[in-house]
């Protein structure tokens, strides 16, 4: 990758007394438990380093007190990391100015929070407004801008209302107009929608995905939840204890886990909606005719079951134009019996 | 809500507008009035101004106050003011400030007054010609039944008559305002009498406990002093304590001998006497007797007059010596 | 770390709490068994080294304090304060207050005046307001007390006017930085602690007599309520929506103003309606310092012992207060609602505005021309109510002195005596160890330190007896306040109807200034120390009662149904359950009691409790005893700090059981 949205860097985060005198010794190299037992103090996050090309959706997993709460927050040192570095767009967060850090902040990323973050004392378009009004935006062309990213996430008529006039999933639609109004580079979502209901969290998901294609903005998404995860991630990260366990396509994190406590993980997983043939497929053996139908490899289980199944012999598999596999009946339906159980 | 913030509003102005018919009738103009207080100061030859009399606690100054202020409201147009003080370090300051003009009735803050004099912010105008006669008294009954008690040299004999639960065994003095002038404590320790001084707070509270002692026969024993209204109502009887003699209370933790008949002063403020305002020449003439004031101190407690109703009647049952002051 | 980054507290597995070793002795047994010590002690030792001081007597420390003093007036600083308070306080009483002469009148007479209040009360919040404005104000007419209460109103607008100018930077550093919140809160504390009767002789000593001393008593009192409910409204704002603001890189600045102090904007203003109770509530003890308002006649009342006239004055206190209240309650409300963007329609508002001042302008034009409406027309009203307060005293005086006679010897030789016979005739290092060690079992060894620095403190300051005398009077009338609140507050407590019939008595007896009452008190029991210890109880009682009441009553219903279910009696209900899980809410309210009754019993040195309440009057009154008035304003300080941190590191104590 050559030029990438953003470059984490062996980043570390250490809560408690002189944590910088940790790193580097072979404390550092202590379960979390027994660093806390030995100083007291507390990994957040641990060397962690990956990277997100533009226009990613890059998601965070893990569960709670995994560190990726912390590690997002690193990103843009709403908590001061205590090594390591952070490159975005050209320029090290790390070693940033307060001034350039605010630039950073203003202009570059901007971030959407669980619990949503709003002023309860300003209206809809004005909470929209804020990171332009904090820019020094004039009034008028804040509101403008706001009220355009309103509508955009589908808040139009709303735009007088106060937060807690709105229900959870319109508020959250607000921190995300919120978010959008600057127009930044670089989206940050804190499970924003962990807060929510179940069938709201559906809608908004959605609207994540609508958004993205129409934007084609860089994300990193932060969550506890695999399938949204799974739905939304280019790829993912999964955390465990503030160290990184996996990083991969959804497939490649449900087809091949890293280890038992990724595959745990993915275990309950409805395997169909996420692996692509390319993890089901076998060798092309004389089994398959030369005309039957050819599918590409990134193709989802799910979706290739109806053609596949549809066919009388095996289906044939491609990848870059040459036929790399086939699938059957049997190889289909061993990925989607096996949710049945 | 609009239709009640519209009946609120109408509700706001017919009252106020009722308010102005009740202002309207009687009474004259401000501008009358005020033409009314110019003339009486050119009448008495200047401008009076604002005049405020310093009133300390106790009601014969409360006689002086008033009878001096409503004389100079009547004759000289002032606008004054009544600063009611304790005595000695806030009245003194309050000269110094310009809260207060005059003080009416010094009892004895020597070094307050030598203080103030030498600082330049008060002057000593003498006598208002009353003379303070502090003391250590008992109730008309017990000088009648116990007549030795009027001597200290008794007074151990019935300490313990005069115990109370406050006086922890012994026998209870009844001290007064403890901003007044007074050193019982010192007296009673140097004299080694089986005392204790309890203070009462203020001048009602002791005369209401010499008018119950004497009602109710109940021994009691406290400070007190002359001219005060009440001694024509209840009988009260001083106590003889060793002479007074020069200098004898010179060092107050060592006063073993009776208090000094004090004659009381006026003080003013230094800035008040050069200002020009014809109440300076008031207070300067002021002079009365003792029987005056307690007059006045009688039309206010016996009577329940208000000061300022006590005043004036005593002001147009006394002219001649009112224009005496005023000239 | 940077100024935009907050914190995150972390507590990842932590182990789970040790069990407490089981306490080896009951703290009661513990001081039970030190004051048996004492007593054997005392026994052998009694009255040598006590430090009795009669009342004139001067140490040479209060000879050189008094010299201290003296200097410390006086200088460009208070000079110039002085002048400033001067200039405003006059400009405005001329106006409104007191006539200008050779006018009888000031420059706008009542009429105008209480059209002017009713417009703003109608401007700021509502016409119900409004009226309630006219009817406060013509009250002050017709009761007699119109040039009073202006001037009250006068001195307690500036003195808030300066809580709120020097309040809101003191709450913003609060609200900005830790260290600042340290320092600040601790100066609040102390401010609180101290019984405002002895604000007068340090403000005495250096601004004198006369309004800008009264106003500055007053801003002693009034502005810590601003700077913590502001300053920690401000400081609590939701960390969650700071960080999410933070996020899109605002400044210290901007945070600030958009976010933190818009957020904490209610809780200012209930902040700042705080602060105008408390100016108000110190008007009696400014007019100690000639401080223009209703204290004076209230305070003139006292001296002479005449209860209708301190009465009248004091309910208009108590109506000025209520006015305020509700007055400033309605106008955040309205401005809350208008933040919002809902409520009304503002441009009609604005219209009926500017119509009603035409009928104020011309009540203002028309209250400088006519005399009726310039100086309020005189009424009998006040003196009468006046008169009947006073019949209807002096017959219950009359036939409550026997049993009240009683109840006074009975408590005095029962308890007070025999109590200030310890403290007070004790060699005084007696004492000393006697407190710091019940104060160490019942406070624990955070307490140690405070006591041992206050009780060092009481001995250097040379009033060391009359300091113990204070502190038993405060004891045994804390003690009987915590006997009326337990019984008081768990009957409210079980009995919503005895709720309802006392909780207004109780308010009541909170607003009422206490000096109104201390009249009928003294009359009843005449000038001992036990008018003040009663004093002390009407004072301190209601806050303690409601206290108890609410903790009992917060008690989980849960805890209680199920010790129910296992039939307990409700004696054992309320001493088992109810009363241990409120212990909380008992020290408490103990602590509130304390510090109400000491602040009392002080007061009480003017009606025959002597000591340190009588040596500050002294000390005020008499240049050569200042000396002492203040080692005397400085010992109740201490007592006051002492006091509160024995009982408050018992609260502690008590949460964490």
């Amino acid at each position: 990758m050559t030029e990438s949205a953003l470059h984490v860097e062996h980043l570390w985060k250490i809560f408690g007394p002189r944590a910088d005198r940790i790193i580097g010794t072979p404390d550092a190299e202590l379960s979390r438990s027994a660093l806390k037992e030995k100083t007291g103090n507390v990994v957040g996050v641990k060397d962690v380093s990956f990277d997100v090309a533009p226009g990613e959706v890059f998601v965070v997993m893990g569960l709670s007190g995994s560190g990726k709460s912390t590690l997002v927050r690193l990103l843009t040192r709403l908590i001061e990391p205590t090594a390591g570095s952070v490159v975005m767009n050209g320029q090290d967060m790390t070693a940033a100015s307060e001034a350039q850090l605010r630039d950073l902040r203003r202009n570059h990323v901007s971030m959407v929070f669980q619990h949503f973050g709003l002023l309860p004392h300003r209206s809809v378009i004005d909470n929209v407004a804020y990171g332009l009004e904090v820019r020094g935006v004039s009034k008028k062309d804040r509101r403008a801008t706001a009220a355009q990213v309103t509508e955009l996430v589908g808040l139009k008529g709303y735009e007088k209302s106060y937060p807690d006039q709105l229900s959870g999933g319109m508020q959250q639609r607000v921190g995300l107009a919120r978010a959008l109004a600057g127009d930044p580079d670089l989206l940050l979502f804190d499970e924003p929608f962990s807060a929510l209901d179940p069938l709201i969290r559906r809608d908004m998901q959605n609207e994540v995905i609508r958004l993205h294609r129409e934007l084609g903005k860089t994300m990193v998404f932060i969550t506890h939840d695999l399938a949204e995860a799974l739905k939304l991630g280019d790829r993912v990260l999964i955390m465990r204890d503030g160290e990184v366990v996996q990083i991969g396509r959804p497939d490649e994190v449900v087809g091949a886990p890293a280890d038992d406590y990724v595959r745990e993980f993915v275990s309950d997983v409805p395997k169909s909606h996420v692996l692509t043939l390319k993890w089901v497929m076998r060798p092309v053996s004389d089994e398959v005719g030369a005309d039957s139908p050819v599918l590409p490899a990134h193709t989802v289980v799910r979706e290739a079951a109806r053609s596949v199944l549809a066919n009388r012999g095996p289906v044939r598999v491609s990848e870059d134009g040459k036929i790399v596999g086939m699938v059957d009946d049997e190889d289909i339906l061993r990925v989607v019996v096996a949710e049945e159980d | 809500m609009r239709q009640l913030n519209t009946k609120g509003a109408r509700l706001v102005a017919v009252a106020a507008s009722a308010l102005f018919a009740l202002s309207a009738c009687g009474g004259g103009s401000v501008s009358d009035a005020t033409k009314a207080n110019e003339s009486k100061a050119a009448a008495a030859g200047g401008d009076c101004g604002d005049f405020k009399i310093i009133v300390n606690p106790w009601v014969g100054y409360t006689a002086d106050a008033y009878v001096v202020g409503e004389a100079a409201k009547e004759k000289l147009g002032c606008n004054v003011t009544y600063v009611e003080l304790k005595e000695g370090g806030p009245s003194y300051k309050a000269l110094a400030s310009g809260d207060g003009d005059v003080i009416l009735e010094e009892w004895s803050h020597a070094e307050e007054l030598k203080a103030a004099v030498a600082d330049g912010s008060a002057v000593d105008l003498g006598s208002p010609g009353n003379v303070g006669i502090i003391g250590w008294y008992v109730p008309g009954w017990l000088a009648d039944e116990h007549p030795d008690v009027l001597d200290y040299n008794n007074l151990n004999k019935y300490a313990k008559d005069f115990a109370t639960s406050e006086s922890g065994g012994k026998g209870q003095f009844l001290g007064s305002d403890p901003t007044y002038t007074q050193y019982d404590e010192a007296i009673v320790k140097n004299l080694n009498l089986d005392f204790k001084v309890v203070f009462s707070g203020g001048e009602t509270a002791t005369v209401e406990a010499f008018k119950k002692a004497q009602e109710n026969k109940e021994w009691l024993i406290g400070y007190f002093w002359e001219p005060q209204y009440i001694h024509a109502e209840v009988p009260m009887k001083r106590v003889a304590l060793p002479p007074y003699s020069d200098g004898c209370d010179a060092d107050k933790a060592k006063v073993a001998c009776d208090y000094a008949d004090t004659p009381l002063k006026k003080v003013a403020a230094t800035k008040f006497m050069d200002s020009g305002s014809t109440a300076a020449n008031l207070v300067k003439a002021f002079t009365w007797t003792n029987d005056d004031q307690n007059l006045v101190a009688k039309y206010i407690t016996a009577d329940k007059m208000s000061p300022e109703d006590a005043a004036k009647k005593w002001i147009a049952d006394n002219q001649d010596k009112v224009d005496a002051w005023i000239k | 770390m940077s100024a935009s980054t907050l914190d995150r507290p972390v507590e990842l597995g932590a182990a789970p709490p040790e069990p407490e070793p089981k306490k080896r002795i009951p703290r009661w047994v513990g001081v039970l068994a030190a004051i048996v010590v004492w007593i054997l002690v005392w026994s052998f030792t009694k009255g040598h080294n006590t430090l009795y001081l009669a009342g004139l007597d001067l140490t040479d420390l209060h000879v050189k304090l008094a010299k201290l003093g003296a200097g410390l007036g006086n200088n460009a600083f208070t000079d110039s304060v002085n002048t400033a308070i001067n200039a405003i306080v006059d400009f405005l009483s001329k106006l409104v207050a007191l006539p200008s002469a050779p006018s009888p009148a000031p420059v706008i007479g009542w009429l105008g005046v209480t059209a002017i209040a009713t417009w703003v009360g109608y401007a700021l919040a509502n016409w119900r307001i409004a009226v309630l404005v006219l009817a406060s104000f013509l009250s002050f007419g017709i009761f007699g007390f119109w040039q009073d209460s202006m001037g009250l109103l006068v001195v307690t607008f500036v003195s808030v006017v300066l809580a709120v100018l020097l309040g809101l930077p003191l709450a913003i550093l609060i609200g900005v930085s830790k260290r600042a919140a340290t320092v600040i809160t601790l100066l609040l504390d102390l401010l609180q602690t101290m019984p405002t009767f002895v604000y007068l002789i340090f403000v005495f000593i250096l601004f004198g007599i006369g309004a800008p001393a009264a106003v500055i008593c007053t801003l002693a009192y009034a502005l810590p309520p601003i700077v913590r409910i502001s300053g920690f409204a401000i400081r609590d704002t939701n960390p969650g929506v700071l960080e999410a603001t933070d996020s899109y890189g605002q400044s210290t600045w901007q945070r600030l103003v958009k976010v933190q102090v818009p957020m904490a904007r209610k809780t200012i203003i209930l902040g700042l309606n705080q602060t105008i109770l408390a100016a108000l509530s110190m008007a009696i003890i400014a007019s100690y310092v000639n401080g223009p308002g209703l204290g004076k006649p209230v305070l003139a009342a006292l001296t002479q012992n005449d209860f209708g006239r301190g009465l009248v004055p004091g309910m208009l206190i108590v109506l000025m207060g209520i006015m305020l209240d509700r007055l400033t309650t309605a106008a955040s409300e309205r401005s809350e609602l208008i933040a919002r963007g809902g409520g009304e329609n503002v441009k009609r508002r604005r219209v009926i505005l500017g119509a009603l001042l035409v009928p104020v302008a011309a009540a203002v034009w028309y209250s400088t021309y006519a005399l009726n409406a310039a100086v309020f027309p005189e009424s009998q009203l006040g003196t009468n109510v006046a008169n009947a307060a006073n019949k209807w005293m002096d017959a219950t005086v009359a036939s409550l002195s026997g049993p009240a006679g009683a109840l006074k010897d009975a408590i005095t030789y029962g308890l007070l005596n025999p109590m200030q016979a310890l403290l007070s005739t004790s060699p005084w290092w007696l004492s000393f160890a006697a407190i710091l060690i019940i104060g160490l079992i019942i406070g624990g060894r955070k307490a140690l330190v405070p006591t041992l620095i206050c009780l060092l403190g009481l001995r250097l300051l040379d009033v060391w007896f009359d300091s113990m005398v204070v502190l038993n009077m405060t004891l045994v009338a804390t003690l009987l306040v915590m006997v009326l609140a337990l019984f008081f507050g768990v009957w409210m407590a079980r009995s919503k109807r005895a709720d309802l019939i006392i909780r207004p008595i109780l308010d009541a007896g909170q607003t009422i200034p206490a000096f109104v009452y201390l009249i009928p008190v003294l009359a009843l029991f005449d000038s001992t120390r036990f008018t003040a210890i009663v004093a002390a109880i009407v004072y301190a009682a209601p806050a303690a009662i409601k206290l108890v009441a609410d903790g009992v009553r917060g008690v989980n219903p849960g805890t209680v149904e199920a010790g129910r279910s296992v039939g307990q009696t409700t004696w054992q209900e309320i001493t088992k359950v109810q009363l241990p899980m409120a212990k909380g809410s008992l020290v408490l309210a103990t602590n509130q009691g304390l510090l109400y009754v000491l602040a009392m019993v002080v007061i009480g040195g003017l009606v025959g409790a002597g000591a340190l309440g009588y040596d500050v009057i002294y000390g005020l009154a008499h240049q050569e005893a200042s000396g002492k008035g203040m080692a005397a304003g400085l010992s109740i300080v201490l007592l006051g700090v002492m006091i509160d941190r024995i009982t408050r590191a018992a609260a502690a104590r008590a949460g964490a059981d």
